[in-house]
Parts: C-alpha cells; structure tokens; sequence
C-alpha cells in the first residue's frame, strides 16, 4: 500500500481520521497539528493534544478543477479533472479542505460528506479526500 | 496632528506580458510618478518597494533594485513583502515615516514579470508551508478558492452567471481607454459563458490573469506640498492593513482548514469586512461618502463580494448594484474606473499601487476617458495571501 502523502496528517485505520490537535487550556482545535502554541489570542496554552476530527462534516463549497495544478501537485498523463470542497465541522467549529471522491457532481451546500483515505491522483502516495454521504 | 499625506506624483509602466526585468517596469512607474510629481530623485529621502518572489534575490530587495536602477542617492530604503498587498504596505511604511516626522518625500515602487500559467509556489520539498502543501496535496489553486466563493454567492444569494458577465463587460468598457491596462477591447456575454471552465462555477473570463507592471506613487508631507504650491493635493486619508481576528472562520488562501471556533466566538466582522472597516474608521468616512472604489476583481464573482465587504450593500444584495448599473461609471458609485484586474492581470507588488494610482488621477480629474464625474474621496481594497488586508482611502 502506498504511504501517506504527508506525515502526521490523517490517520489509515479502516476508518481513518484526520489528526489534529486540540489546546487543553481553551478547547481550541488545530488542524493541521500546532505543536508547540494554541493559536487563540486569549490563550498562552502550550499543552496540545493529538485528537481526531469528526470523519463527518457539511459541505460548505466545493469545486472541480478542469485545468491541472502546477507541481508539486502531482502531474498526470492524461490530465483529469478533480474536486475540492471546504467542509464544515460541527464539533470542531471549523473548515477543512480535501479533495472529493464518488458522485459529488451534484453536491450542494450543506450536504454531508465523510472522510476517506485513498490514492492521491497519481496513486503514489495516500491522501485525505470526502465523499458524499448516499 | 493630520494624518493626511500627499500624493504629488503617481505613474505607471502598462500592464502586458511584456517578459522584461521587473526594474525596467519598476524605473518607468518611478520616474513618470516623480515627472508628475515634478520632483527630482535625488531629493527623494526615502524609498519602499513592493516585493517580487518572482524574480530572485533581486526581487526580495526590490525596493533597493530599482534605487540602483534609479541611481544611488543615499536615500533611506525598505522593502514590504505582503503578496499581493505588497503595494499597500509600502505605502503605510512611506506614509508613517512622512507621519513620524523622519522624512518629507517618499517614492513608493512596485513592479512584477510574471510567469504564464496559474501562480504556484516555491520549489523544493516544504511539508510545513501552507502555500506548498495546498497545491501538493489538494491542487488547491487559486480559483479553486475564488470558486468556494462564488458557488457560495451562487447557492445562497442567487447569483449567475450572467451576473458575473455583466461584471467582466462592466470592467471590460471601463477599461477601453486606460492606456496602462493590459485589455482593452470589449467582450460579450456569448464570450464570457463559452470561455473553458476552470474551476467550477469559474470560466476563463471570469478569472484574472497574471500579468507584467509597474506602478509608483511619490508621497509627501502636506506641508512639503505646499512650499511646492500645491495647497489642495490628493491625500492618502487611511491605509489600512489589518491582520484576520480569530477565530477566523472563511477558508483563505492558502489555507487548509480555518481556525477553530470551539473555544471562541468568531469576530462579529469578517477579515474582509474589517480591512474596509479599518480604513473608514482612520479616515473618519464611512460607505456613503465614496464616489468610487478600485477593488481586487481577482474573479468577477469575487468583485461582488468586495461590493458588501465596503459596504455599498447589505450582504447577498451585491448582484442588484451590477444589474442596476450602480456600479458602472455614471452610476451611483462607480468600481473599478480602471477596468480592474479584468483589464490590467495581476502584477502582484504593483497591483495595490496601481490601485491607488487610478484613484489619485480620478480625484484630479484626470482619468481620461473614464473619469467619474466630481470624485472627492475613493478607497482601494485588496487582501493578501496568509492574512494581510489592504486598503487605501484618499480624499481630496
């Protein structure tokens, strides 16, 4: 199986999650991970723990791309079109983008999706991507 | 103690894909700017450019590039990096030095040479650099953002897609006589609507273009302008270049995901809004008092939205200013005179002076061909890659 695209971002259980963390001063969420500083300005904690995020969210826009990304996204031959969407997380209270898999050409605001691990587009390596909820 | 500063002179290079030094650019903006302004360069004390990532070392000096270029003086220099509100932060470097006394003339320069194709980050392998991750693991160019926001216009305010024609004709015509802008020929909704589809619900047209440029404005003390005789300048009234309050919770380029609003409730006003919000509040204005704006048409979609963000409307009611005609020169309060990015593509550290360079000239009644009629006060809006905002208001 192909590795992770990048480390520390998602994990590859049979249900995966993203990893982030969260400041266990203020209840803060951080993905990807801060390891060091919570980034709420009322907030000097330094004591971040690792957690997953809901694998559920709502879509808040989405798009597909019919024009290749220049590298490092990875380059294919030939060229399909892909898609992004900007899910919302309820208990996390924050937007996290990935790329789309399964039937999203109808997906509308609000819609669900869950998260999933698989091939990046050049099948090298693994990444994040949401699906639709059927 | 006024905050006002003048703008003497302000010049430009035109916008093209010229693929020339990105000096050459910077040195024509500078020396029109300081012909306009009738001042000489070695009587500049003080110099900020806008920074280029485009063009090596020199780039990252830029400010001191086109010193040398200009020939050195031993002016006082710096250069502002801020991506594409480079120019903005030059200009609140050059404009706080003239406050604070430590100089009267400054000479604010930016200027780009672009590559083709999309913008994409630095090379090398960076796991811990949003701009590189973004493209790496998700292609997350920047339409795919601007298409996140226009779906959204789209779906929850019923924006279409002939309304962002009308946007793309609007610029296109107002754009039709500027002799810096890099289009200049009118374009039809049939165009507009069978141009490729980028990034969904994106066209081509829709979208700007990258673009080579440069642009110069020469500041000074009020009271400098006046031993020149010049008792009634354009002034800069406010520059305003705010950082996003957290919990910010609109996906920005390049973000992955936004901050989290777990633990804190988000800022009763957008980072968008509170870059306009800033500079009304410094300047002491407010939306009513505007004759026209210069805003970042970085896609037409997005040009609505900077509609509501400077508060010509209430938010969801930016299609009716397009459709009603408010916005197009002769309406209610003209945007865009310039022809906007739709014309020019973005030279990114000239792009925020060059914003301000056309509002200067229609505040003194110059912008032929596309002058709004009595122009007293026009603001400049614009937003950063990573958080910076830009905004500049002048009055007359």
């Amino acid at each position: 199986m192909p590795a992770p695209a990048v480390e520390g971002f998602f994990t590859t259980d049979p249900e995966p999650a993203l990893l982030g963390t969260r400041c266990s001063d203020c209840g803060t969420y951080h993905f990807p991970a801060e390891t060091f500083f919570c980034r709420n300005p009322a907030c000097s904690g330094t004591t971040l723990e690792q957690v997953t995020l809901s694998s559920r969210g709502t879509v808040w826009s989405w798009t597909m791309n019919r024009y290749a990304a220049p590298p490092p996204f990875p380059q294919t031959e030939p060229f399909e079109p892909y898609g992004v969407a900007a899910v919302e997380l309820a208990e996390e209270r924050m937007i996290v983008l990935g790329m789309l898999t399964g039937d999203f050409e109808t997906l509308k605001i609000g819609d669900e999706v869950e998260l999933l691990v698989e091939p990046h587009v050049d099948g090298e390596t693994l990444i994040w991507k949401w699906k639709p909820v059927a | 103690m006024s905050k006002d500063v003048a703008v003497l002179g302000a010049g430009m290079h035109p916008w093209g894909k010229w693929g020339r030094n990105f000096v050459e650019y910077g040195v024509h903006a500078a020396r029109a700017a300081l012909a306009d302004a009738g001042v000489d360069w070695q009587d500049v004390q003080f110099i900020a450019g806008g920074e280029t990532v485009r063009n090596g070392y020199a780039g990252y000096v830029a400010g001191s590039s086109i010193a040398q270029a200009l020939g050195w003086s031993g002016a006082r220099v710096a250069t502002a990096y801020a991506a594409c509100a480079s120019g903005a932060s030059a200009i609140d470097i050059a404009r706080a030095r003239i406050l604070a006394g430590l100089c009267d003339v400054a000479l604010v320069v930016g200027a780009d040479t672009t590559p083709k194709g999309f913008l994409a980050p630095s090379g090398g392998t960076r796991t811990q650099d949003p701009d590189w991750l973004r493209f790496f693991l998700l292609g997350a160019t920047n339409p795919t953002y601007f298409a996140f926001y226009a779906r959204r216009r789209m779906e929850l305010y019923g924006s279409t897609e002939k309304d962002w024609a009308a946007v793309k004709i609007k610029n296109a015509r107002h754009g039709l006589s500027n002799p810096n802008a890099r289009y200049r020929k009118e374009v039809t909704e049939e165009e507009i609507l069978a141009s490729a589809m980028v990034s969904e619900p994106l066209r081509l047209l829709n979208i700007c273009t990258t673009s080579d440029g440069g642009a110069a404005v020469l500041l000074t003390s009020l009271e400098y302008a006046r031993k020149k005789g010049i008792s009634d300048p354009v002034k800069v009234s406010a520059v305003s270049t705010v950082t996003p309050r957290f919990p910010k919770t609109v996906i920005d380029l390049p973000d992955i995901a936004t901050d989290s609003a777990a633990a804190a409730a988000p800022p009763e006003l957008t980072f968008r809004d509170s870059i306009a919000a800033a500079a009304y509040e410094e300047a002491g204005l407010g939306p009513e008092d505007l004759d026209l704006a210069e805003v970042y048409d970085l896609s037409t979609a997005l040009e609505l939205d900077w509609y509501e963000n400077i508060g010509l409307c209430k938010e969801g009611e930016a299609e009716r200013l397009i459709r009603d005609g408010d916005t197009t020169l002769g309406g209610r309060i003209p945007v865009n005179p310039s022809g906007g990015l739709a014309c020019f593509g973005e030279a990114v550290p000239a792009q925020a002076i060059a914003q301000v360079c056309e509002v200067t000239w229609q505040l003194q009644g110059r912008a032929q061909g596309r002058q709004v009629e009595d122009a007293n006060v026009g603001l400049t809006i614009n937003q950063g890659l990573f958080g910076h905002g830009s905004s500049v208001i002048l009055t007359k």
